[in-house]
């Protein structure tokens, strides 16, 4: 046999000893054994009737809405000015002799109705409010990425038949050409070093700006997606990156020997792919 | 008595190959090989059920759900450039096998294996420069990529994660241009990657050391070709394609491509 938690058993035996209290009190009704120690009626909720209230109806009363109260509350006056059969079979059905005319909510079967829990809107279901606009992947997908990487092929073709891939003279270490340029990519970071020491130009800030890069998601706290709401964020990505495509741009075209500024229009260029 | 005129050879041989078609597609070896929903099978049609197939049963497609929001089909809105930068991957993969034929990473052979490969091989000039190409607008697709999905706020929860996944893929993407740079063995490569991995040795304590792990030695040497050859061959697309994975997985588990703005 499986062991039960000691919680458990201290609540159970705390629920039985409740019992034992209500049923040698003797003021106030017996509690079937279908309602158990802790069940709490709509009607006592209600605190029109001290009769049944234990600690539990009181505590548990602000949980139940409004708009349920006022039902009950009606429901029980109706009862009570009408439906006085319907009230007797219910009494007869759940022993209830403190209050034989009150907490009488008849049901369909002219059973009472007990409220157990109430379940707000949205907990449980997931409430879709737009539907989303969906399409097949195939076609509509996958022959727009097709077309993409077809022209993209084309592209790459054509572009090699005419423009041939530099190779210069076989490496040597004892000629340095002038200039000397890293890939296009990284001239951001030589041009920098023109400015800084290398330790700034080459670690630090490349290191800064990646690791703020990785960090963007986590420091923009934003949730809006729409461009209005971001101005800050679009407007600092857009320095960020125009600061690296002006360094790139300068680096590529406007150095030349010595890696002296040039205009390219005049001193001709210095630039290899 | 008229005789029924026999139909023309042109006909006849339709007719043939009419029923030799449908019987090669009704056999059992046909239907092993192209699962339902291939448009090769036998009596394949245009319904949703067989659209769904075409993603489901391929290996290729079935990274894509089976559906997506109309709005990611815009080009407009996601320019291609994910997709294109992962196409790009695979063309230079595909190059990049080609020229492994033609070369040996050493510093007596490689420049002159790259000029054989130019001058006697067939296509090789041209595959070489369709590489070369492609690696730089693999730089370019996947930076624009960045920007793009910067400026549609597509990095925010849930996606936070899978933008640094991004970062990395644009790091290795760097780190794998930046390596194959240094292959050909010319005056270009040497002084670029000179330029490069000194800037490399100024990181703060463990310079010297980051840079002779680097190089394989204290200068640019036939150790470095080596090293950066594996590196660029096998080590890097094998993390990137690592990372790659993770990428597109996270895509699909985050909710799909992101809602418009």
């Amino acid at each position: 046999m499986a062991e039960i938690p000691e919680h458990l058993l201290k609540r159970a035996q705390e629920a039985r000893q409740r019992a034992q209290a209500q049923k040698g009190g003797g003021s106030s009704a017996p509690e079937a054994p279908g309602q158990g120690g802790g069940g709490s009626d709509a009607s006592e909720a209600s605190g029109s009737e001290p009769s049944g209230v234990s600690g539990q109806g009181g505590s548990s009363g602000p949980k139940i809405p409004e708009h349920l109260l006022d039902r009950s509350r009606s429901a029980r006056e109706q009862a009570g000015a009408g439906g006085a059969a319907p009230a007797e079979a219910a009494v007869a059905t759940a022993p209830m002799p403190a209050a034989p005319a009150q907490p009488v909510h008849t049901g369909p079967g002219g059973g009472t109705q007990r409220l157990l829990t109430v379940v707000k809107s949205g907990s449980i279901q997931d409430v879709k409010a737009t539907p989303t606009d969906k399409v097949h992947v195939w076609p509509h997908l996958l022959v727009v990425e097709f077309v993409a990487a077809l022209l993209v092929t084309a592209f790459t073709l054509i572009f090699s038949i005419f423009v041939n891939a530099p190779l210069l003279e076989l490496a040597n270490v004892n000629e340095t050409p002038n200039p000397s340029k890293a890939p296009w990519y990284f001239l951001g970071l030589q041009e920098l070093l023109t400015m800084f020491h290398p330790m700034v130009a080459g670690v630090t800030i490349p290191g800064i700006g990646l690791f703020l890069l990785i960090l963007a998601p986590y420091m923009d706290r934003n949730p809006s997606k729409k461009p209005e709401d971001r101005k800050f964020a679009i407007s600092l990505m857009t320095l960020h990156l125009m600061f690296w495509a002006i360094l790139v741009l300068i680096g590529s075209f406007f150095r030349g020997p010595g890696f002296n500024f040039v205009f390219p229009w005049v001193d001709g260029l210095f630039f290899e792919l | 008595m008229a005789k029924k005129p026999r139909p023309p050879a042109s006909e006849r041989a339709k007719q043939s190959m009419g029923t030799m078609m449908s019987d090669v597609q009704g056999s059992q070896a046909w239907s092993s090989i192209f699962r339902p929903g291939s448009i090769f099978r036998k009596g394949y049609s245009d319904s949703p059920r067989n659209r769904s197939y075409v993603i489901m049963n391929s290996v290729l497609y079935h990274l894509h759900p089976v559906k997506v929001k109309r709005h990611a089909v815009k080009v407009s809105y996601t320019l291609c450039l994910g997709g294109l930068s992962f196409f790009l991957f695979i063309l230079l993969t595909v190059t990049g096998i080609f020229l492994m034929f033609f070369y040996r990473p050493t510093a007596t052979q490689a420049w002159d294996d790259i000029y054989n490969l130019q001058a006697s091989v067939t296509f090789g000039l041209l595959v070489r420069n369709m590489h070369r190409w492609a690696a730089h607008l693999m730089v370019i697709s996947v930076f624009l990529h960045m920007a793009r999905v910067f400026y549609h706020g597509a990095y925010k929860p849930p996606r936070e994660f899978n933008w640094v996944i991004g970062v990395i893929l644009l790091t290795l993407t760097l780190l794998l241009s930046f390596t194959g740079y240094l292959l050909p063995w010319d005056q270009l490569a040497l002084w670029a990657v000179t330029v490069g991995t000194n800037m490399m040795g100024f990181t703060p304590v463990f310079g010297e050391e980051v840079r002779f792990a680097l190089l394989g030695s204290r200068e640019i040497s036939t150790d470095t070709l080596l090293r950066w050859y594996v590196l660029h061959v096998l080590m890097l697309p094998f993390v990137i394609v690592i990372f790659m994975a993770i990428h597109f997985w996270r895509v699909r588990k985050d909710g799909g491509i992101s809602g418009p703005l």
